[in-house]
């Protein structure tokens, strides 16, 4: 489905630009996870973490990571002329959580990128995404040195939804990535039918 | 100013943080010379009404556009307008690109709009989320790429 575009007159075929959000704790690898599939240089607002801020984020378990996203980064893949993915990387912190729905509109989904050191950390982007029917997939981030879970632990860890997809990933690697968004679209496909399919019956 | 003598600069890549936070911040880390809502004339909201550019909103230039040379144009404007003639670009890119605040290029887009320079594409409803044909496209470039 094409976007409205009221002023183009008739016959040009409208750009189409899907957006998918990337979302997790502080540190888990959001803007790596950008980086590692975008055909652009990450685009971002990067603010030094202050040593007031270094109090306010536990970095216990995340190493040598002196910056945090405040503001936003972003990608590009570009499917086609005409068609094209942006990711989006979601504010870290709570006191950014305004940005979010910004974001979330129109999203056709979401990754929420988990570390299982500290799951916790994911909890707030699960219910969020929940909460507003934007489907999303939990991609457990495998850190060097953490102990692997089973997709079906973290599942259960997060009282996730059934059939919301669970996915073990890198997120420095393209190839890993790219696997992430796959499943998620693949799921955003399957609720958008399931969705039509309520509606008609 | 931030700065009181001139050591030798320091920025993230070498320092990861600044030795004496407050004292060493220079050029673009130091922050704008131009408070970012000066160039908009103090305007936070586009001109254009009823209208939210949404970040990946497309920003198309219009070639046959009037006014390009438009002495009430400032360098911003001038600057969105050369971003967007290679290609189309998303709002996000533009801000990123011109390095300014997006709610800045919301409202220098609108004026833009309201000149006829470029077009500005609405961002899909929820509601009308692209059909399977599309996803199905989008899966298999991801798998392409």
């Amino acid at each position: 489905m094409a976007p409205e575009h009221p002023d183009t007159p008739g016959g040009e075929p409208t750009a189409l630009a899907l957006k998918i959000l990337v979302a997790g704790g502080f540190g888990v690898g959001k803007t790596t996870l950008v980086g590692a599939v975008s055909e652009i240089r990450p685009l971002r607002t990067e603010e030094m973490l202050s040593q007031a801020g270094e109090l306010v984020d536990d970095t216990g378990g995340v190493d040598q990571k002196s910056t945090t996203t405040v503001a936003m980064d972003f990608g590009r893949i570009t499917i086609r002329s005409g068609l094209s993915l942006y990711l989006f990387g979601t504010p870290g912190q709570d006191r950014f959580w305004f940005l979010w729905d910004e974001l979330a509109q129109g999203a056709l989904g979401a990754v929420v990128l988990a570390d299982t050191r500290r799951l916790e950390d994911c909890f707030p982007a699960v219910d969020y995404f929940e909460h507003r029917a934007i489907p999303f997939v939990v991609a457990v981030n495998c850190f060097a040195g953490a102990r692997r879970h089973a997709p079906q632990d973290v599942s259960r860890a997060l009282d996730l939804d059934a059939g919301t997809p669970v996915v073990l990933c890198d997120a420095r690697e393209r190839e890993s990535g790219k696997e992430v968004l796959i499943r998620l679209v693949e799921y955003a496909g399957r609720r958008h039918t399931a969705r039509l399919l309520d509606s008609v019956g | 100013m931030r700065r009181e003598q001139r050591p030798e600069p320091m920025t993230e890549h070498t320092t990861g943080f600044p030795s004496e936070p407050g004292s060493q911040w220079y050029d673009q880390e130091a922050g704008p010379l131009v408070r970012p809502y000066a160039v908009t004339g103090g305007r936070t909201r586009p001109a254009v009404t009823g209208v939210h550019f949404d970040l990946i909103a497309l920003v198309t230039l219009d070639p046959a556009a009037p006014g390009i040379d438009d002495p009430a144009l400032g360098p911003e404007h001038r600057t969105l307008i050369e971003l967007c003639r290679p290609e189309t670009q998303s709002v996000a890119e533009l801000a990123a690109d011109a390095d300014l605040p997006v709610g800045v290029v919301r409202v220098l887009l609108g004026d833009l709009v309201e000149r006829g320079c470029v077009t500005v594409s609405r961002p899909v409803p929820p509601a009308h989320l692209p059909d399977e044909r599309i996803l199905r496209e989008v899966i298999a470039g991801l798998r392409a790429l």
